[in-house]
């Protein structure tokens, strides 16, 4: 299958994918699946970052990444917790939805300051969860730093989670960012959905 | 460091890491003095807002980037000696000859550390401290400090900032008239970070829901992932918990 064929059957899939998946499967994704997953994301990233377009045209290609190669459902899942669970599947579509758009601004702008250098991806490792896939980001007068990638099965597919950069997990990250912006709003989630795509 | 300092200063680290806070059981986020730390908080972000920002934006923008980098590449050789004594409290003999490499090349070939070939002969910055040594001796992180000025840290690695700032073997060859090259080369170098990491610093401080609570998570995670080379697998971020029965 080519490229081309397989990313768009994996963007199928994700329009396709439901709301109701939690749990990851048992491993029926490899780890050599997991580690293609991360190459794809990287390649994009790459190419996105050296571009040379304006900032509005590459944060669409990061929240097209997003969309393709990221479990934006079972992120925000993991963002929300036990508000996840009380919210209506409208809430959950609308929440995702916005959770997308706000990571892909956030960190689109981030991953642009890379620009000029490239991430090499390095190996792959069996986790908890799935896999761990770690790579490096190589920078221009700068000094090497780890970017891993947390991998899951999620209907079927290799999706990634979570983002860790020099330790430091974007999920974890915001859930506390996205839980102060939820207890600002006194707990209001649709007050939250309407803002979020805004705060970044 | 001086004989006259090293004892009142051993001896205050000593004390500090006795009374160091431990969690009854282990907590990614141990903050028992969250009020007095955020009053510091609010403290480093008005000395940012007033002091470090402005400063380091007339420093970045008057300075030109070659030699913003050779102040940087200064202040990292004179810094090399201190790591080479905590490599070797630590017993890691590989950094300790890494970086007394690093420092005989870019005290020489580097025009006294003003560039820094070493790097391209694979003798890349190594940076440790006594905070490190301190891990490596057993200590625990203890509890979450935010230090006024030098921002986010742990009890342990409090101690270590101060045996740091007055333990730096380097400051014996300047003379007394000499003694604030080390230091200002310090303070230089972290306003060019402070301007070349400026978008990144601004979305923390100035753009974050709460600052404070993303400092202290950016800091510990961060931390302990220099530290053990890893991430603990029992704090990942793990969007499954609680939802494994669906």
């Amino acid at each position: 299958m080519s490229k081309i064929d397989r990313r768009s059957v994996l963007a199928g899939l994700a329009a396709l994918g439901s709301l109701g998946v939690a749990a990851p499967g048992q491993a029926a994704v490899s780890t050599a699946e997991a580690t293609a997953l991360v190459n794809q994301v990287v390649a994009e990233i790459n190419g996105a970052i050296n571009s040379g377009r304006s900032e509005g045209a590459i944060l669409s290609q990061f929240e097209t990444i997003f969309q393709r190669y990221a479990a934006v459902e079972i992120i925000s899942q993991g963002i929300l917790g036990p508000e996840w669970r009380a919210a209506s599947s409208q809430q959950k579509r609308g929440f995702a939805q916005a959770l997308r758009v706000y990571l892909a601004r956030k960190y689109g702008r981030r991953f642009k300051e890379f620009a000029g250098g490239r991430i090499e991806v390095q190996q792959s490792r069996q986790s908890r969860r799935g896999y761990e896939v770690t790579s490096r980001a190589v920078l221009p007068g700068q000094a090497p730093f780890s970017v891993m990638f947390r991998v899951a099965e999620i209907g079927g597919q290799p999706k990634f989670y979570d983002i860790v950069i020099e330790g430091i997990s974007l999920g974890k990250v915001e859930r506390e960012e996205i839980g102060v912006m939820l207890d600002r709003r006194r707990g209001n989630l649709n007050q939250l959905i309407a803002d979020l795509p805004k705060a970044a | 460091m001086t004989p006259r300092l090293a004892i009142p200063v051993l001896l205050a680290a000593a004390t500090l890491l006795s009374a160091c806070a431990t969690p009854d059981t282990p907590t990614e986020v141990f903050d028992p003095y969250e009020q007095t730390n955020r009053q510091i908080h609010q403290f480093n972000v008005g000395l940012d807002r007033a002091l470090v920002r402005p400063t380091s934006n007339a420093y970045g923008t008057v300075i030109p980037q070659p030699v913003r980098r050779s102040v940087s590449n200064f202040a990292n050789n004179l810094d090399t000696p201190r790591f080479v004594v905590n490599d070797i409290l630590q017993g890691n003999v590989l950094d300790a000859g890494h970086n007394t490499m690093r420092f005989l090349v870019n005290s020489t070939l580097g025009l006294a550390g003003l560039f820094d070939p070493a790097t391209s002969f694979g003798l890349e910055t190594r940076r440790t401290g006594f905070g490190e040594t301190l891990f490596v001796w057993g200590n625990e992180e203890g509890a979450y400090v935010e230090l006024p000025v030098f921002g986010p840290s742990n009890q342990r690695d409090a101690v270590g900032t101060v045996v740091d700032l007055v333990s730096n073997p380097i400051s014996s060859i300047f003379s007394s008239g000499e003694q604030w090259i080390p230091p200002t080369a310090n303070v230089a170098d972290r306003l060019g970070a402070r301007y070349e990491f400026a978008d990144t610093v601004d979305g923390l401080l100035y753009e974050s829901a709460d600052s404070y609570t993303a400092a202290r998570s950016l800091y510990l995670q961060n931390r302990r992932f220099e530290l053990t080379g890893g991430v603990d697998d029992e704090f990942a971020f793990d969007p499954f918990e609680g939802f494994d029965d669906e």
